[in-house]
């Protein structure tokens, strides 16, 4: 896969596509933030160096540190099962980052690669991560969920970020965004999107509809990946222990709804979520998402075929489902994502009950997603442009 | 106060279940205990003999449930521990509907007892996490105040729900007995025996296909532990028991080196259910559910109040582990040589590539 050439902003202004390995200067804190376990390191040098283009300046001292690390980070039995192997790998990281590239000696980079690959897989069979109480295993999900994503939103997508200075680097943040697109692709991509551009690489914690940890496989893949019920306890849980929570309180009325309603922003439901961020004093950051109403476009909803599988809504869409599972492959929309500044909830924590401070919060988070949307929409001319 | 006890401890306990594994080892550890003076462990007529070795200085009264009222009276009773339950269903005990027998009714006819004894001052009550139900909608992480959304489907968990119904009864009736009631999560440990050990040591192990509970386990010494603060302190309230931390019923199967082998769920609650009219297998609807939701508490309160923490549910695996390391199918060493001969295979076949060109 080659990576893309970086896209000048579209309108001049240069708040889109924050550069990617240079960290903001005020983001500095974001070391503090106890989201880059150990592991963290070994799958990433695969995705950097083809992504070379995007990342010239981080790749020397990532390469260089994934070098050295690995033999280190070969957990101890290992060491004893490889020290044949051990002294030429050590050598071989030390001399590479000298050398550039070395085309005589093909094999290091690739060695390298099949090394971590294996050592990886022998972790996992082994049992040997970590999962926190809601289930999130980051291990899995930087190693496998992410590159998957990251493919879809980086190359099929081709993805702009703007505002990620307004996600807060360090401590608890509630991220609110409109919901769209018959299936919830736009949360992943999201959560995908914060993690790889934001300078902290934050791991954004979805909440998710019952549906979702009603249905095998899916409930499964959705607690590994950090998310977890929609529920208040789950929130405040979350958000208590300084974690950054993603929550569309459209829910599937977002979602299901048909694509002359596209970028209508639906109802939002009793503003849990914003109780949720009151009762922690967690800022919260308005996120809109454009692109996702193309991707699966929602031309009818078959509602008795709906209620027979006890779904919220039953999508016919161009292709789905008279192409069959050739359906199910997303329109390549363009898609253009902005985090607009937070909004502080610190001074109202008294007025978490009180139902006319929810409700106009909730008002003003849905006002500045939806004029976000249109500011969006108007520098996306074509929704299948370049 | 009693005399002879220290403040706080009671001067005489009354154990029940002291058959069983876990009554036997508290009443054995409070003999132990110089500040309490008798201990009396209680048992229905026709329990088994087998831990007496451990109780030999505990005094033993062989009662049913009917008549433990005048023995409570009699004894001057400071302090009743109640332990006598069983969390699966037993075919050479009258299966399902002994179990609920001793469960509920046990429950039941004892505190009706400990209601009537005026020298009580202390009840504790052995409960389960599986008093959180199990559903779809629950959140993650129970706390102690966290409502059952629904009532479970197995047995065991719908007569917790009726143990801790009497229990508040009784709270309501004798507001001076410092009542507390233990949630456990499973327990697990280097030799304790029980559902889940059995099920950890099939070299293949039977999941719910597409689910990946989330499991929290006890160490069996930190139960004790905490039973015998319960009995020689105060506290009063409701308190979840588990190791923090968590485990994946994947994970942990992987650590133990043993296969998961996923079943669909309609087919294994069928299997479980088979297996129980076969006679073999305890695995209930309790474990299916269990199996589909996982279940994980929070125990703040409980290190807060106790100034304890157990160790977590990853340690008190690798003691399980250790312990039953002989049925291991997949040994770490095993996939460490594994590693190495498929990176030599890749690097000699790719070295041979080289030369080659």
């Amino acid at each position: 896969m080659t990576a893309r050439p970086r896209r000048e902003p579209a309108g001049g202004d240069g708040r889109y596509d924050v550069p990617l390995a240079v960290p903001d200067p005020a983001a500095e804190p974001a070391r503090a933030n106890g989201h880059r376990p150990v592991a963290a390191a070994v799958p990433v040098p695969d995705e950097l160096d083809t992504s070379a283009t995007d990342e010239a300046l981080a790749v020397p001292d990532e390469l260089d540190t994934a070098a050295t690390d690995e033999p280190a980070a070969v957990p101890d039995e290992l060491d004893t099962a490889v020290t044949d192997d051990t002294p030429g790998a050590v050598e071989r990281a030390a001399v590479a980052p000298d050398g550039p590239a070395v085309p005589d000696r093909p094999g290091d980079h690739w060695d390298r690669k099949v090394a971590t690959g294996l050592a990886f897989l022998r972790r996992r069979l082994a049992g040997e991560y970590e999962v926190d109480e809601f289930g999130f295993d980051p291990q899995i999900t930087e190693a496998v969920f992410h590159p998957l994503l990251r493919l879809l939103y980086r190359d099929w997508f081709r993805t702009e970020v703007s505002g990620l200075e307004n996600v807060p680097a360090d401590g608890a943040g509630l991220v609110v965004g409109n919901h769209s697109g018959t299936v919830a692709l736009d949360a992943l991509i999201l959560s995908a999107v914060l993690h790889d551009r934001h300078p902290a690489h934050r791991f954004l914690r979805l909440l998710g509809a019952d549906l979702v940890f009603r249905m095998p496989v899916v409930s499964e893949i959705a607690r590994k990946t950090g998310g977890t019920v929609a529920c208040n306890p789950d929130a405040e849980r979350l958000l208590g222990s300084g974690e950054l929570v993603g929550v569309f309180p459209e829910g599937f009325k977002g979602i299901g709804k048909l694509y002359a309603e596209r970028y209508k922003l639906q109802r939002f439901g009793r503003g849990g979520f914003v109780s949720a961020a009151l009762r922690t004093g967690t800022p919260i950051v308005p996120v809109a998402i454009v692109g996702g109403e193309e991707i699966y476009p929602m031309l009818a909803d078959v509602k008795p075929l709906a209620r027979l599988l006890k779904l919220p809504y039953f999508p016919i869409t161009p292709t789905f489902p008279w192409l069959g599972p050739l359906g199910m492959v997303p329109l390549p929309s363009k898609w253009l994502i902005e985090f607009c500044p937070p909004i502080p909830t610190a001074h109202l924590t008294d007025s978490a009950d009180d139902p006319l401070v929810v409700f106009n919060l909730a008002d003003q988070v849905r006002e500045t997603i939806q004029q976000t949307l249109h500011k969006l929409l108007e520098r996306r001319p074509d929704p299948f442009g370049p | 106060m009693t005399p002879g006890g220290t403040p706080g401890a009671p001067g005489v306990v009354v154990v029940t279940g002291v058959s069983r594994y876990l009554g036997a080892h508290v009443a054995a550890r409070l003999a132990a205990d110089p500040r309490i003076e008798r201990v009396i462990g209680v048992d229905p007529p026709e329990s088994g003999a087998e831990l007496t070795d451990l109780l030999d200085r505990v005094e033993r009264v062989r009662v049913d449930a009917g008549s433990i009222g005048g023995l409570l009276a009699d004894l001057d009773v400071d302090a009743v521990v109640h332990l006598a339950l069983v969390s699966a269903p037993d075919p050479q005990h009258g299966g399902r509907a002994g179990m609920k027998e001793q469960n509920v009714i046990g429950t039941m006819q004892l505190l009706a007892a400990a209601q009537r004894a005026p020298r009580l001052r202390k009840l504790v009550v052995r409960s389960s996490t599986a008093a959180y139900g199990a559903s779809f909608r629950d959140p993650a992480v129970f706390t102690e105040e966290t409502e059952p959304r629904e009532v479970p489907r197995g047995g065991f968990g719908r007569d917790i729900l009726d143990i801790e119904g009497y229990v508040r009864g009784f709270r309501r009736r004798r507001p001076d007995v410092t009542a507390t009631v233990l949630r456990f999560a499973p327990f697990i440990g280097s030799t304790a025996d029980t559902t889940l050990t059995r099920y950890f040591s099939q070299p293949v192990v039977p999941t719910v296909f597409g689910r990946d509970p989330r499991l929290q386990f006890l160490h069996f010494d930190d139960a004790l532990e905490v039973l015998h603060r319960s009995i020689v302190e105060d506290h009063p309230g409701t308190y979840n028991v588990a190791g923090p931390g968590v485990l994946a019923l994947s994970q942990a199967i992987r650590r133990a080196g043993r296969i998961a082998m996923p079943v669909l769920e309609p087919g294994l609650s069928g299997a479980a259910a088979l297996a129980r009219s076969l006679g073999f297998g305890r695995i209930g609807l309790d474990q299916v559910d269990l199996f589909v939701h996982g279940r994980v508490v929070d125990t703040g309160r409980l290190e807060r109040e106790y100034g304890f923490t157990p160790r977590s549910t990853a340690a008190a695996f690798d003691d399980f582990i250790r312990a039953h390391r002989g049925g291991a199918v997949v040994t770490r060493d095993q996939l460490a040589a594994a590693e190495r001969l498929v990176l030599d295979g890749i690097r000699q076949v790719r070295a041979a590539a080289r030369e080659r060109s």
